[in-house]
């Protein structure tokens, strides 16, 4: 279908998108590579000359660098497992004929209308402070010492607030990927004396695979640039437990304002998560053709 | 899997189902529980849940402190404006991807999405200086242009999915009739795509209603949506659980009234190339 | 686009009140603590006489505040009239020019009313560069009815080893009663400025006259020491994220026998709406060590003008407003004396209503005279400021050293690692930002 004319014409139409997204990198990003070779304190203006490579060696040899390489993989890859592994509980669930099914399933995508500082505000004031949250009057409750949860499991606190932001995402696209799920066949299945395991890892996964995919994508791509969260809980510690790179990009320009640093830190967080979206393609990318 | 189901059943799946629902939807409700007590009851220990002193003080001091209206206008027309604006530049890309891809079309999708993983506090200063020469600071403007290219490439991304599944020979069809490219995209694809249109318009609403980093960081008062109000409550001297609670509440509740009034939408339109 | 932003200009024209004409527009930005707060609720009588000005709040918490008035200052982005800065930022941003020297403020202001201390962190060659909204010190807040109940008593001015002893006798914690509470959050301005303090009356200080950073040494390994040992066995469970607030509403609800914090604490815990412990608090000057120095700090909030601003002549009215004499009478008069904004002026300490509303008052004023900007610590140092170093890298590594001390609190780390991070960590930016080679 594709004619000579239809193709000038689709270039035309997809240019508005790929100029505008190019400009949005380029300007920005020469910007930032231009002054990641500088030495250049916003708070010292007029200081600046250029100081080679040397930001970019600062930025990679801080002792906080591989742990919050470390950090953000486990980030990442933690709120994933956690989403898809409950999503799809969740969405098996759902799927069941139950009373009040529309609101059971409003109740479960609420949190993600709520935005990052505001739902990290609340779990880390109002649940997991150890004294006045509510966690900590459970515990007591039943006779238990309360956890200090942002001081002995920061990161894995920080997993579990962001894990419950996307929860609603990712359980709304496995829905209703199981929604169009083949009923007949699975019943054949049944029938044929195939256990539930055995239908859900034969059947019902492989018709997720796509559906997984997307949550995979779309989400990293959030994911890889969690902030608020990290600093209205715990400001990336205690030490660096809880540091990821874009915290770590974030000290060094908005608390040092060392805009050099932060440039080059700005640049070494681009090149990580590149190499991250080149993975990424490679092991789901298959999913993604029609 | 269920057809014939036994209500014994349908009750024990309808009470954990409910019991799920109810524990993730626990702090949200907590969040307006303790909007509606005082600072002491809000760290009182052991906590109350429903046998308070219910005040609406902290929405009365919230209102006196902060012009909630000019706030919550601007996240409106912010978050509204950057996603029109996105989907106008994203729906010829993501026709001309879906049915007239070249060799490169799958590349350029992804280069796209992967501009989304640029960290935003690396580039604060170039694009601060950058607004402040175009004199883009505090202005509304400013913002909707930065959440659209924030958002471009997802709503291009899911608008591609989603035209992918419609098959090229209706179009094709249209063409046949004497529809130019104008009235093919106009009249024939949008219709057909309004599902998933409708859907990618709530996500990105959603998402530019909650973006915080830029949000905060271009604007001062006269453009200074929801998240600024927010953080005008977070974390003062003196206690403040309930006065943030309150400030949470009205900064959510548009959104989330919105989500769950289209939630069906949102439903339909997520189906997008993900389901077959 | 040009249309669309036309469009959307019409669209949000409508939901703009119009604003009358002349009138000169101030943006303010402010943090979000109560005396802010409250002059915001005061700005009628400011406006009412000068109905020619209009005053438009930009209200941020701290951080939030520091990040955009300090990016916008230094790119010269010229969103606000007027910012609300720190000691810290004062003198730094003064000597790169960037703020209008505070000269002409009108017969009435008194700028020698001003206490000395407040003042000399805002004055740079002999001008003053920002004018003190209210200003802080700390102190000791302690539980008299546990301290009787120990039976011990509180001197005016504590040592360390008092301290800890009063700790460990009013500690209880099958009761939720902890001996004593500090901060433990990561951050300059949270456990860094307690710790700083702390260590300044050990003697301990963080460069010597070459700006080497001094974490190896036997001061301050002591003070993290003493630190550690006081939080981890009289101190409240989960201290390494408790900042001011959390104290703050520990102390409140009774869990904590003292408490060594800001000096403006003292009237939201002799608060009887909020404080459940209202009647029972005491105040002493912070502990010492014999050394000379007492371990409190020195901190102001300040009305600044951004050098290139168009409004000068209004900013200046409306800062002379808010910072003058007056404005106190105007916040008794509606508030009553306890609630004026604290420590700025020597007049408010001599004033007798307010000496009687406010039995915080004494100690408050004591404590800012002890604390010394100049001369910090017990040694010589190359740096101004009590609590932090005024250069543009302190932000920084005091965050950074601040996470390697909130690490040892919550255990993941020795007391020995801590220190040689902090040493590591600040060597690494002095050596990186030329200080040395």
């Amino acid at each position: 279908m594709a004619t000579a004319h239809s193709r000038s014409a689709a270039r035309l139409m997809l240019s508005p998108a790929v100029i505008l997204l190019l400009g949005w990198m380029i300007v920005p990003l020469s910007m930032t590579i231009y002054f990641s070779f500088l030495s250049y304190n916003l708070l010292m203006p007029g200081m600046e000359e250029y100081v080679g490579f040397l930001n970019y060696e600062y930025f990679l040899t801080d002792p906080a660098f591989f742990a919050a390489l470390f950090n953000t993989l486990m980030l990442v890859g933690g709120v994933l497992v956690i989403t898809i592994v409950g999503g799809v509980a969740l969405g098996l669930l759902l799927d069941q004929p139950i009373w009040g099914q529309g609101i059971v399933r409003i109740l479960v995508i609420a949190p993600f209308f709520v935005m990052p500082t505001v739902s990290a505000l609340v779990w880390k004031n109002m649940f997991m402070n150890p004294v006045n949250g509510l966690f900590a009057y459970l515990a007591k409750a039943v006779g238990l010492q309360p956890f200090d949860f942002l001081a002995h499991a920061p990161l894995l606190s920080i997993i579990l607030i962001v894990a419950w932001q996307w929860l609603p995402f990712a359980t709304l696209i496995l829905l209703t990927a199981l929604q169009s799920l083949d009923q007949e066949q699975l019943e054949a299945a049944e029938m044929d004396g195939a256990s539930f395991g055995n239908r859900f890892i034969y059947i019902v996964l492989p018709h997720l695979s796509r559906a997984i995919t997307v949550v995979v994508l779309i989400q990293t791509i959030f994911l890889l640039s969690v902030f608020a969260e990290i600093l209205v809980t715990t400001n990336g510690g205690p030490g660096y437990a809880s540091t990821n790179i874009t915290y770590l990009v974030y000290a060094q320009s908005l608390l040092q304002f060392d805009v050099g640093g932060g440039s080059a830190g700005g640049i070494v967080a681009v090149i990580l998560a590149n190499i991250v979206a080149v993975f990424l393609m490679r092991m789901i990318g298959k999913n993604l053709e029609a | 899997m269920a057809r014939n189901v036994s209500n014994t059943r349908k009750a024990l799946v309808t009470a954990v189902a409910w019991t799920i629902g109810i524990l993730i939807f626990f702090p949200i409700l907590w969040t307006i529980l303790t909007s509606f007590k005082t600072e002491a009851e809000a760290i009182a220990s052991p906590p109350s849940f429903l046998f308070f002193d219910w005040t609406v003080e902290n929405y009365v001091e919230v209102n006196s402190r902060s012009n909630y209206p000019l706030h919550f206008m601007n996240s409106v027309i912010i978050s509204i404006g950057s996603t029109l604006l996105g989907l106008l530049i994203a729906i010829p890309a993501a026709w001309s991807m879906a049915f007239v891809p070249a060799k490169r079309t799958k590349d350029i999708l992804m280069w796209m999405l992967s501009t989304k993983m640029l960290p935003p506090v690396g580039v604060l200063i170039p694009i601060y200086l950058l607004f402040r020469d175009f004199g883009l600071l505090d202005t509304r403007i400013g913002l909707v242009v930065v959440l659209t290219l924030i958002n471009l490439p997802i709503i291009v991304w899911m608008l591609y999915t989603y035209f992918k599944e419609i098959p090229g020979e209706i179009l094709e069809a249209a063409r046949m009739d004497g529809a130019g490219l104008w009235d093919e995209v106009v009249h024939v694809l949008t219709p057909m795509a309004i599902p998933g249109i409708a859907s990618t318009l709530l996500l990105n609403v959603i998402l530019s209603w909650n973006e915080a980093f830029w949000t905060l960081n271009l604007t001062a008062a006269k453009a200074a949506p929801l998240t600024a109000f927010i953080a005008s409550y977070s974390s003062p001297e003196g206690l403040f659980y309930a006065k943030l609670s309150a400030a949470s509440t009205l900064a959510i509740a548009p959104i989330l009234i919105l989500g769950w009034f289209s939630q069906k939408q949102l439903v339909r339109g997520l189906t997008f190339g993900a389901v077959k | 686009m040009t249309f669309f932003a036309r469009a959307l200009m019409g669209a949000t024209a409508l939901t703009l009140a119009a604003s009358p004409a002349l009138a000169e527009k101030l943006t303010i930005a402010t943090v979000n603590n109560g005396d802010m707060i409250r002059m915001q609720k005061l700005t009628d009588d400011f406006t009412s006489a000068n109905p020619d000005i209009e005053l438009e709040w930009v209200t941020l918490e701290e951080n939030v505040l520091r990040q955009r008035v300090t990016t916008d200052i230094a790119t010269k982005g010229g969103q606000y009239d007027i910012m609300t800065i720190g000691t810290y930022e004062a003198p730094i941003w003064a000597k790169q020019g960037w703020l209008v020297a505070l000269e002409g403020l009108g017969d009435d202001y008194d700028a020698d009313d001003l206490l000395p201390a407040i003042r000399g962190g805002l004055t740079v060659d002999g001008k003053l560069y920002a004018a003190p909204f209210y200003g802080e010190s700390s102190m000791v807040m302690y539980r008299k009815d546990l301290m009787e109940k120990a039976g011990l008593e509180m001197p005016d001015a504590p040592t360390w080893d008092q301290i800890k002893e009063a700790a460990a006798a009013m500690t209880d914690k099958d009761n939720e009663v902890y001996g004593i509470c500090l901060r433990g959050k990561a951050g300059w301005g949270e456990n860094m400025a307690f710790l700083s303090a702390m260590a300044n009356s050990y003697g301990a200080k963080w460069f010597d006259m070459d700006w080497k950073p001094q974490f190896d040494g036997e001061a301050w390994k002591a003070t993290l020491t003493d630190y550690l040992d006081l939080m981890n066995n009289y101190g409240p469970p989960g201290a390494s994220s408790n900042g001011f607030n959390e104290n703050l509403s520990l102390f409140q609800t009774g869990k904590c026998g003292m408490w060594i914090d800001a000096t403006v604490a003292a009237s939201f815990v002799t608060n009887a709406d909020d404080s459940q412990v209202a009647d029972q608090v005491g105040f002493a000057l912070a502990p010492d060590k014999g050394l000379g120095k007492r371990g409190n700090w020195l901190w102001a909030w300040n009305l600044a003008i951004p050098a290139g601003s168009q409004k000068v002549d209004a900013a200046k009215k409306f800062i002379a407003w808010a910072t003058s004499k007056d404005y106190l009478s105007l916040v008794a008069e509606n508030e009553g004396w306890a609630n004026v904004p604290p420590g700025t002026r020597t007049s408010l300490y001599e004033n007798q209503a307010y000496l009687d509303a406010a039995p915080f008052a004494k100690m408050t004023l004591e404590s800012i005279n002890a604390a010394d900007p100049q001369s910090p610590t017990v040694d010589e140092v190359p740096y101004v400021g009590v609590q932090f170093v005024a250069i543009p890298e302190f932000q920084g590594i005091g965050t950074a050293v601040g996470q390697q001390f909130s690490a040892a609190l919550a255990g993941s780390i020795t007391t020995e690692q801590a220190l040689a991070n902090a040493q590591n960590v600040t060597e690494r930016t002095m050596k990186k930002a030329g200080y040395i080679k």
